[in-house]
C-alpha cells in the first residue's frame, strides 16, 4: 500500500504540490488525472525519491520512503516513463534486462536475455527486435520495450507515466489493454498518470484528480461520471468552461 | 533603473560562485562515488576508447603541427642571437612541459567535454537518468565515474603520444625546412630532455583529463531541458574546461618549477 500525508513540493516561488493525501491499495491500479503542468509527474517522482518534498509523508508498506534503503526499496518499483526512456547506448534486450544484469539482482547473461525476450514476448515483440538498438524502433515499439523493461524484475509496483501520450488511438488502446493485462496477471500496484481518459477507462481501478496541488476528487472509476464534482465533470468532459481556468 | 546594471552585475556574480560551489559538491560527490563499489568495467572501458583512442587523430595532428610551426619560431628567434642550434632542444622542453599538455588538452576538451556534456544532456532531458535511479542505478557511479576515470588515464597517454610527435614534426621542419643534421637534431633532442619536463607535462595531462570529464559530466548532469539546454550545457562545458586547463596549467607550472 502506498500512503501520501499532506505532501508539499515547491519549485522556487511555484508550489507545485499543495497538501496531498492519497492511498492506492495493494493490488489496485490507481489512475491520477490532471491537466498539464498540475505536478502529476511530481508527485510520482516524488514516490520514486527523484524528487524530494518539502513536508509531508510517503509511506510504502508503512515505512517511510525516505529513510529506506535506497536499492532495495527502488527494487519493489517498475517505471514507464512517458518518452520510454530507453538507454540509447545498449541493444534492446539489453534495456530490457538492465536490472538483471548488474547490482542486486544480476543473473548470468544467458538468463538474463532468456528473461528479456520473454518479457519481450509478452508485450507483443519478438525476438529479432532483441538487437535493435532504440532508434531504429517506432514510438509504439519503445513504449512496448520500455514496458517490458518495467516489469523484467517482476515488480510489486509499477508507475506509467502517460503511457499513451505520443501514440496513435489504435496502439493507445494496445498499450491500455497490455497495461491492464499485465497489471492484473502480476497482480501488482499500479500508478498511472494521464491525461487521456479513454486510457483512465481501461486502465483504473480508481481514479484521483489532481488539481491546484491537492486531490479534488477520488473513488472508484465506475463513480468518476457522477461524482457530482465540478472540477472533475469538467475534466474528463473536456469543457472550455467550468471552475478549471482554461487559458485560451 | 540606475542600479540595474549593479544588481545584473550581483547576479550573475552570485550564480558565478553557486556554480562553484556545486562543482565542488559535484567533485566531492564524483571522488566518493570511485571509492564505492559497484565498479562498472564496461562502461569505463567503452570511454577509455571514446575518450582515449578516438582521440588520438585530433591530438596528434594538433602535435605534428605545432612542432613543425614552433622549430621554426624558435629557429627565426634564435637566428637573432646567432643560437639556431637550440631548436632541437628548446622544441622538445616546449612540447613536452608545456604546449602537449595545453594544446592536447584543448583539443581533447573541445571534443570530450562536449560530447560528454551533450550525451549526459540528452540523457536527463529524455529522463534517461532517472530510468537509471529507478533501475537501482547510481547515475555518478555508471555515467561519472567511468568517465572521469578514463579520462585521467587516458589524457597522460595521448600526452605523451603528442610529444612523441610534436617532436617529430619539429625534427621534420627542422631537418627538411631548417639544414638540421638529422643525427645532430636527435641527439640534441636527447642530449637535453630530462625525465621531469616530460613526467611534469604527463602529470598535467592527469589533472587535465580529471577536469574534462568531471566538467563534461556536470554540465550533462545539469542540462536545462530541451535542445537549448542541451545546447548550453555543452557550450558550457567546452568554454569551463577551456579555461579551467589554462588555469590548473598556470598552478601546476608555478607549483612544479617555480625557483
Amino acid at each position: 500500500m502506498i500512503e501520501l500525508r499532506d505532501v508539499h513540493k515547491a519549485f522556487g516561488a511555484k508550489k507545485v504540490l499543495q497538501g496531498v493525501d492519497l492511498t492506492v491499495p495493494t493490488g489496485e491500479s490507481m489512475v491520477i488525472i490532471g491537466g498539464s503542468g498540475t505536478g502529476k509527474s511530481v508527485l510520482l517522482k516524488c514516490i520514486l525519491g527523484l524528487v524530494r518534498p518539502d513536508a509531508g509523508t510517503i509511506l510504502l508498506d508503512g515505512k517511510d520512503v525516505t529513510t529506506e534503503e535506497r536499492d532495495d526499496f527502488l527494487s519493489h518499483f517498475g517505471m514507464l516513463f512517458q518518452g520510454a526512456a530507453l538507454f540509447d547506448s545498449l541493444t534492446v534486450w539489453q534495456n530490457v534486462a538492465f536490472r538483471l544484469l548488474r547490482g542486486s539482482l544480476k543473473r548470468p547473461k544467458d538468463e538474463a536475455r532468456e528473461i528479456a525476450i520473454e518479457k519481450l514476448r509478452r508485450v507483443g515483440l519478438g525476438p529479432d527486435v532483441a538487437d535493435l538498438f532504440p532508434a531504429e524502433l517506432s514510438g509504439g515499439m519503445q513504449k512496448r520495450v520500455g514496458l517490458a523493461r518495467a516489469i523484467a524484475a517482476e515488480p510489486q509496483i509499477i508507475f506509467f507515466d502517460e503511457p499513451t501520450t505520443g501514440l496513435d488511438p489504435i496502439m493507445a488502446g494496445v498499450i491500455n489493454e497490455l497495461i491492464r493485462e499485465i497489471v492484473v496477471e502480476m497482480g501488482a500496484t499500479a500508478m498511472t498518470i494521464t491525461h487521456d481518459m479513454t486510457s483512465v477507462r481501461a486502465i483504473a481501478d480508481d481514479v484521483a484528480m489532481l488539481h491546484d496541488g491537492v486531490i479534488k476528487w477520488s473513488g472508484p472509476v465506475g463513480e468518476m461520471d457522477n461524482s457530482g464534482d465540478p472540477y472533475l465533470d469538467q475534466f474528463i468532459n473536456g469543457r472550455a468552461e467550468g471552475p478549471i481556468e482554461a487559458v485560451r | 533603473m540606475l542600479l540595474s546594471p549593479v544588481a545584473g552585475l550581483g547576479r550573475s556574480t552570485l550564480a558565478l560562485l553557486a556554480m562553484i560551489g556545486r562543482m565542488g559538491l559535484f567533485f566531492a560527490q564524483t571522488l566518493a562515488a570511485v571509492l564505492r563499489p559497484p565498479f562498472y568495467l564496461r562502461e569505463f572501458g567503452q570511454a577509455l576508447w571514446a575518450i582515449g583512442y578516438n582521440s588520438l587523430p585530433v591530438v596528434g595532428m594538433t602535435a605534428l603541427f605545432t612542432g613543425g610551426a614552433l622549430a621554426l619560431q624558435i629557429y627565426a628567434g634564435g637566428s637573432r642571437f646567432n643560437a639556431e642550434e637550440v631548436v632541437p632542444s628548446i622544441v622538445a622542453i616546449g612540447m613536452a612541459r608545456e604546449l602537449g599538455p595545453v594544446l592536447g588538452g584543448l583539443m581533447v576538451a573541445a571534443r570530450v567535454a562536449s560530447s560528454i556534456a551533450a550525451e549526459i544532456g540528452t540523457m536527463k532531458v529524455t529522463e534517461q537518468i532517472d530510468a537509471l535511479v529507478t533501475l537501482s542505478t547510481d547515475p555518478m557511479k555508471y555515467l561519472t565515474v567511468p568517465r572521469v576515470l578514463a579520462a585521467t588515464i587516458s589524457v597522460p597517454v595521448l600526452v605523451a603520444v603528442g610529444d612523441s610527435i610534436g617532436i617529430f614534426g619539429g625534427y621534420v621542419v627542422g631537418t627538411g625546412r631548417l639544414g638540421f643534421n638529422p643525427a645532430a637534431y636527435l641527439k640534441n633532442t636527447a642530449d637535453f630532455l630530462e625525465m621531469w619536463d616530460v613526467t611534469s607535462g604527463l602529470i598535467k595531462g592527469a589533472v587535465f583529463g580529471f577536469l574534462i570529464a568531471l566538467v563534461g559530466c556536470y554540465f550533462g548532469m545539469n542540462s536545462g531541458r530541451g535542445a537549448q539546454g542541451v545546447g548550453r550545457a555543452t557550450k558550457s562545458a567546452v568554454v569551463t574546461a577551456s579555461v579551467l586547463i589554462f588555469a590548473a596549467n598556470y598552478l601546476l607550472t608555478e607549483l612544479f618549477f617555480a625557483a
